[in-house]
């Protein structure tokens, strides 16, 4: 302020507008400061999800215990797959969880954007506002779903360990990586809106080359480098390694994750800022 | 407090207009193209043209200029404000802002009716760049503005269109930006909402806010504004006080013959279809616009099938609104016991308008052929517009501003000084 011949003052805010550029910024400063509007819609999209439905709440607990009691019939009962002496529900459970996260705020953000065409063509914001915030109101039927995993693991007299202090850590490496994919799906599906077709078969793909039913011990060793790749494989493992307090910190898998959870919010994050200059006129 | 406000300089928006049946591709679609001529670039399909929606926008708003753009349909005036508000961006050239900008576009975006009033407020607000905190400290203001307190806790898809209108308004009208980029937003609603609405535009204006207004409604842009620019395909044609860019625009070649021939939204049998409109003067020379008092005929070209057309209870209504729907006046040639039974195969219905009593603006005229209500051989809503320009009306050479109004009324006056005062 001292260089400044002004009087002091809130500053005058500047804005150039020019064309599109190839590259911009991911401008994180700008999305913090529509903090409250990226929070208020991740409300609107919870209210509007259990407005209108009759039990409302339960859907988010049936739904992952279903389909765990059906996997752990299929592949530890059926199957006699190994899950290292943790019964098989608590086993698909715990990897259900960082998994749902994941194929959840994909879906939710993949259309998230067309869904919200209006706004995008009446109002500015920061566009990445949208998808984020779709993908972020999967942390409620997260939270839910924990607080059943809890109940389970009481039920089965399971005792918790200290390695639970790191799963806000995982948590949060998980939304990084579904927050990354899910800004560059969400910005291609304004152009191709084939994603929105392909994506719950991709999705389906993706689950069962993740250790989310089985166990990742079953991997030959020679297909693990590939299959090390993918980033939800460290975090299933924490998950497990976290809730379960079985097998040992999976740290090199776990430093893959967060190294392409990042890459994947940088990419997708480029290619998000630089498709969403031309949005208004596409969408 | 002469500081620049907004600065727009060389300011263009093409967009690229394919001549193709689905808005967006799919990726099918773009590989096939990939496929088939693999060294060409994908943007230059066969069936594509460049529109320029913007070409060569240049101007400078100081500091609390409140100023008004005008335009007809298609000329621009969206893109740009599309393009200030920083919905879309610019081909070329570029534009400085100094200050906050808060841009309505429309009322109520991000309203979703399965949300109470309550929540849309903090959803809207929030959508418009408020922070919460913004909206709670101003949450009362805005429920009494909108009159809502009792439906707070309603889903906004069981309030009125005038609840819902009023509320969306009000939440708009308690943003605090510097700059206010508005559209044709007080086009809704009823007079009493309009009158609401004007009221706080005019008092953001005269508080020393930035504003940029787009109107058609003259009476709106020469009351709130200080200065104008008109719009004319993309460029700006005049750039001065609002006064003079109204009337600029309102002379400014409009046409004055509208065919209707290939017009999308008719209802009615078609046994005798308008097919265009003009307007005369009494020598029958067609006028391109038409001064405020002067007698015009309405001609309504018609016609039908062979033979004619018969029919005793015919009746041929002219209907006069301003161009954000306010109906001015009905006529009909049953109010003046004219009927015409006989239609041979074509001609016209002609309207005499002696003394047109209406101030400069634009206004949109609506006709329909009826046998009885609602059974129409012919009607089209809006059909043609009439554009009035200032006209010695009175003979004086004076006549009032459109703000006062649209009508001009015949009138005199006098003193009477024989008459006592009575209580009432």
């Amino acid at each position: 302020m001292a260089s400044q011949d002004k009087p002091v003052q809130a500053p005058v805010r500047h804005i150039r507008i020019q064309p599109a550029r190839a590259w911009v910024a991911l401008e994180l400063q700008e999305l913090w400061h529509f903090r409250d509007l990226m929070f208020i819609l991740m409300m609107r999209d919870i209210k509007l999800r259990y407005k209108q439905t009759v039990f409302g709440v339960v859907w988010v607990i049936i739904q992952p215990l279903i389909a765990s009691l059906i996997f752990a019939v299929i592949f530890g009962r059926f199957a006699g797959l190994p899950s290292g002496g943790v019964p098989y529900l608590l086993f698909v459970y715990a990897g259900l969880l960082p998994w749902n996260i994941f194929a959840g705020a994909l879906q939710r953000a993949g259309n998230s954007l067309v869904g919200d065409s209006k706004l995008i063509s009446k109002v500015y914001f920061p566009r990445m506002v949208i998808p984020v915030a779709s993908s972020g109101s999967i942390l409620v039927d997260f939270a839910v779903a924990l607080a059943v995993m809890f109940v389970l693991l009481l039920l089965n007299g399971w005792q918790l360990s200290l390695n639970l202090v790191l799963l806000p850590v995982f948590t949060l490496m998980v939304l990084l990586i579904s927050v990354g994919l899910s800004l560059f799906i969400s910005a291609l599906n304004v152009y191709y809106r084939d994603f929105m077709y392909a994506l719950p078969f991709i999705i389906q793909v993706l689950m069962y080359a993740s250790p989310v039913v089985y166990s990742g011990d079953l991997i030959p060793e020679l297909v693990k480098p590939f299959y090390a790749i993918n980033p939800m494989v460290g975090i299933i493992e924490g998950f497990r390694w976290s809730l379960l307090g079985t097998g040992e910190f999976p740290a090199l898998p776990l430093a893959v994750s967060l190294g392409i959870g990042i890459l994947l919010f940088i990419i997708g994050g480029l290619v998000f800022q630089r498709i969403a200059q031309n949005f208004a006129d596409v969408i | 407090m002469s500081e620049i406000a907004i600065r727009v300089e060389g300011l263009g928006k093409s967009y690229q207009i394919t001549h193709a049946t689905s808005g967006y591709r799919t990726l099918q679609e773009d590989l096939r193209a990939l496929i088939k001529r693999p060294f060409s670039r994908g943007s230059d399909a066969p069936r594509q043209e460049t529109f320029w929606a913007l070409k060569d926008i240049s101007f400078d708003v100081k500091q609390g200029e409140v100023l008004g753009i005008i335009g007809r349909n298609g000329a621009g005036k969206s893109t740009l404000l599309k393009i200030l508000s920083r919905i879309t961006k610019p081909t070329i050239g570029h534009a400085d802002i100094y200050g906050r900008v808060g841009s309505l576009l429309e009322v109520g975006t991000g309203f979703h009716p399965e949300l109470t009033g309550r929540e849309n407020i903090f959803l809207n607000g929030a959508v418009l760049g408020m922070s919460r905190r913004d909206i709670q400290a101003r949450f009362d203001e805005i429920v009494a503005f909108a009159e809502v307190e009792q439906f707070l806790d309603t889903p906004v898809k069981r309030y009125s269109s005038g609840m819902y209108m009023r509320l969306a308004f009000a939440v708009a009208a308690h943003m605090e930006p510097e700059v206010l980029v508005v559209d044709e937003v007080l086009a809704v609603g009823d007079a009493a909402f309009q009158k609401k609405c004007l009221g706080k535009m005019s008092e953001v204006a005269k508080g020393g806010r930035t504003v940029l207004f787009v109107s058609h409604n003259m009476a709106a842009v020469e009351n709130l504004c200080t200065r104008g620019i008109v719009l004319e395909q993309g460029r700006v044609i005049f750039e001065g006080t609002q006064t003079e860019a109204i009337s600029r625009y309102l002379i400014r070649g409009q046409e004055n013959s509208f065919s209707l021939r290939e017009h999308p939204h008719r209802v009615g049998t078609g046994e005798v279809r308008i097919v265009g409109i003009e307007f005369r003067d009494l020598n029958g020379a067609p006028l391109d616009v038409i001064a405020a008092g002067q007698t015009i005929d309405v001609y309504f070209h018609y016609e039908c099938a062979q033979g004619g057309y018969y029919n005793p209870r015919m009746r041929f209504s002219l209907l006069l609104k301003t161009q954000t729907d306010t109906p001015l006046f009905l006529h009909h040639n049953r109010l003046t016991r004219q009927s015409f039974p006989h239609l041979s195969e074509q001609g016209a219905f002609v309207c005499r308008i002696n003394r047109l009593p209406l101030t400069a603006n634009i206004y949109e005229i609506t006709y329909s052929l009826m046998i009885a209500e609602e059974s129409y051989i012919d009607y089209i809503d809006n059909a043609a517009q009439m554009t009035v320009i200032d006209g010695d009306y009175f003979g004086s050479g004076e006549i009032p501003p459109a703000s006062f109004g649209p009508f001009l009324v015949e009138a005199d006056w006098f003193i009477d000084d024989t008459v006592q005062v009575k209580d009432v």
